[in-house]
């Protein structure tokens, strides 16, 4: 049996949609540790969000778990009965979404709401699971959480109600915790007082983390490690400081190279990435960068690469594992 | 401000030189009433826009920051009036857009543009990217034959980046990046010296986003334009401008050179907002000093007394609930801040 919190291997999703069929994620291996945040960062359509989805069974209709293995404490999720993964759902799995008005039910008032995984799952008594709600409002940073709790969803600002939706998944006290752009849809005042809290309770409850984010400061500053996606696969994975200073792909590199920061001395021109991530229904042969890749070489375009060791990394490229430096190369053009 | 000054200071209409600054914004105000019960009653103003000066110089581009519902995006259309003002000023080239009937307002509309954040939502799915273009030519009846309108058509395009061939084609066959050059090339139609941009990077992927910005940047330089250039992502917002105002609950609460406001934050708001955005290193952003705040942003509908982001900060003293503070000069000119403790 696996020491691992959560392992998946060689997990396919496959969506059937209009266009055809999205191979979403596509062979996607990797793992977290207890208490670890581990970080997958992506643009739309990467498939960070239906790892997630996957890992959760609870892909929208269109979508189904194709191959692969997803283990979490040493259980094959794959094989589990809906029941039996819904009790995992309520209680050592939570997941929260970047819109939490759409998670939380406007007819019924906060505190209830949040009380409710332990009711079914804990079988606490509802006055009980609303007090105990309300201490969660106080853990999570709620001001006035009496009152709060008697409130309904609409009545909650945007960063209030990603605390409620926090405080819920919390309440069981699970072992991992699954945000999946959890501060996409809030100011950056309000966001920084989110990660805040998700660093503090990760600290505090030891939970496990993966954060799905596409904000690469918010990687920086939350994850022990991170996984790069692109095109429904994994690309680059090492530790957060290896990869944000030498990355091993040439999407990290250039992305990397590719976003304004705020502490940049110079304004000169961004170095962006040209072109647009490609059509998941009609994916290119070869690797899926390449046509916007300025480090490929002919074998790029015939042969994908497999995800292999290059220095501390993981990377799925064919110059690096060649042994070529993206800083060296760069510096030649 | 002297800028005012020199605005009041000049005679009549017309005697707009390009030393003096593009738009000029006097104590702008844009209220929106809410309405409740079946006759629809006011109960309540939304104050989106209370009170604002500024001033955009020729040729620069102005950064406008502040979290949703600070009231930059009204600030932007109500400049443009394509939301009507309540009271207050805007002159454009030395003109006062608010007095001005539905006729000249058209023709003023052709200097000025905007860019939206959403390019999809903006443009007509049952229009061809020629039909759109060639839309905007037609109000202000640009092209005076066929001819013509295909040549401007094809133009706008290459100035975006674009193949003239799209010009047949709909704008759902467009990726987010090519959608969002077509929104550009829109703005460009009518050949603008001053152009709102709404957010226009912040719905691409993060990989378009360096492409869109830098094409901005270049349209600047070859066409001369003048960029109100509103965001809520300050590296964005740094990098593209030259000067940046800072807004909060309705009120610019500080404004200076972008460099400056970086280095050198004075009002507790900016210093905040500065310190929560992340930046992409670990090994500065895991040492880095931040300042949470407190709460949410406030109700536009009720801001506090005095100083509205008192209610927030870390330097609030007796006074700040007293009187309002003015934007008044920090250090040298080019830097104000509406604050009694700044940092």
């Amino acid at each position: 049996m696996s020491a691992r919190l959560l392992e998946l291997e060689d997990v396919h999703t496959q969506l059937t949609l209009r266009e055809g069929v999205v191979r979403a994620v596509d062979g996607v291996s990797f793992h977290v540790d207890a208490g670890e945040t581990l970080g997958i960062v992506g643009e739309s359509g990467s498939g960070k969000s239906m790892t997630a989805l996957s890992i959760m069974r609870l892909l929208p209709r269109s979508g189904r778990i194709i191959g692969g293995s997803i283990r979490f404490k040493g259980r094959e999720l794959r094989d589990l009965a809906e029941a039996e993964m819904e009790a995992l759902r309520g209680t050592d799995i939570a997941m929260i979404f970047q819109d939490p008005m759409t998670s939380l039910n406007p007819v019924y008032r906060t505190g209830w709401q949040v009380g409710e995984p332990l009711r079914i799952h804990r079988h606490v008594k509802t006055a009980a699971s609303v007090a105990a709600a309300v201490g969660l409002f106080k853990k999570v940073g709620i001001p006035e959480p009496e009152k709060r709790a008697m409130q309904y969803p609409h009545m909650f600002s945007g960063g209030m109600r990603q605390r409620a939706m926090i405080a819920m998944g919390l309440s069981t006290g699970p072992s991992l915790l699954i945000a999946d752009e959890p501060t996409t849809a809030l100011d950056v005042t309000i966001q920084a007082q989110i990660l805040d809290l998700l660093r503090h309770l990760n600290r505090e409850f030891g939970t496990a983390t993966i954060l799905i984010t596409h904000n690469l400061g918010v990687v920086a500053g939350m994850c022990d490690r991170v996984i790069v996606m692109y095109a429904g696969r994994i690309v680059e994975e090492g530790r957060t400081e290896d990869v944000f200073a030498n990355p091993e792909h040439p999407y990290t590199w250039s992305l990397l190279r590719s976003i304004p920061r705020l502490d940049a001395e110079v304004r000169g021109r961004l170095q962006p990435i040209e072109g647009s991530p490609p059509d998941m229904a009609r994916l290119p042969e070869g690797c899926k960068f390449r046509s916007r890749c300025s480090f490929a070489i002919d074998r790029c375009a015939t042969e994908e690469p497999e995800l292999r060791q290059v220095r501390s990394q993981l990377t799925r490229c064919w110059v690096t594992q060649g042994g070529v430096s993206l800083e060296s190369q760069s510096d030649l053009d | 401000m002297i800028l005012t000054e020199a605005a009041a200071a000049r005679g009549p209409a017309g005697a707009w030189t390009s030393s003096e600054p593009l738009v000029e914004v006097r104590a702008l105000k844009t209220w929106f009433p809410v309405r409740s019960g079946v006759i629809g009653r006011t109960v309540a103003q939304v104050r989106a826009v209370d009170g604002v000066d500024l001033a955009i110089r020729q040729g620069e581009t102005l950064g406008l920051v502040g979290e949703s519902g600070c009231g930059k995006s009204t600030l932007g259309r109500s400049i443009l009036r394509l939301v009507e003002p309540t009271s207050g000023e805007v002159f454009f080239k030395g003109r006062d857009l608010l007095r001005m009937g539905s006729g000249p307002i058209r023709r003023m509309r052709r200097e000025m543009a905007m860019i939206f954040q959403d390019p999809f939502a903006s443009l007509d799915p049952r229009q061809s990217i020629g039909g759109i273009l060639g839309e905007a030519l037609d109000i202000q009846r640009l092209s005076r034959t066929r001819r013509m309108r295909e040549e401007r058509i094809a133009e706008l395009l290459d100035l975006v980046g674009l193949s003239p061939r799209f010009a047949s084609r709909y704008p759902h066959e467009f990726s987010g990046g090519q959608r969002q050059r077509i929104g550009i090339a829109r703005a460009l139609a009518v050949d603008p010296s001053f152009i709102v941009c709404d957010e226009p990077v912040s719905a691409l992927d993060v990989s378009i986003q360096a492409q869109i910005i830098n094409l901005l940047q270049q349209l600047q330089e070859r066409l001369h334009l003048t960029y109100l250039f509103i965001a809520h992502d300050l590296s964005v917002v740094k990098h593209i401008s030259d000067r940046i105002a800072v807004m909060y609950v309705g009120k610019v609460i500080e404004i200076s050179p972008a460099r400056d406001l970086y280095a050198r934050p004075r009002h507790p708001y900016t210093g905040s907002l500065l310190s929560a955005i992340p930046i992409p290193d670990p090994r500065i952003e895991r040492g880095r000093e931040r300042i949470i705040l407190k709460g949410d942003v406030v109700s536009p509908v009720n801001p506090p007394s005095g100083c509205r982001f008192r209610t927030r900060c870390f330097k609030a003293q007796p006074r700040c609930a007293e009187s309002e503070p003015a934007l008044e000069t920090v250090r040298d000119g080019e830097h104000l801040a509406a604050c009694y403790f700044p940092l």
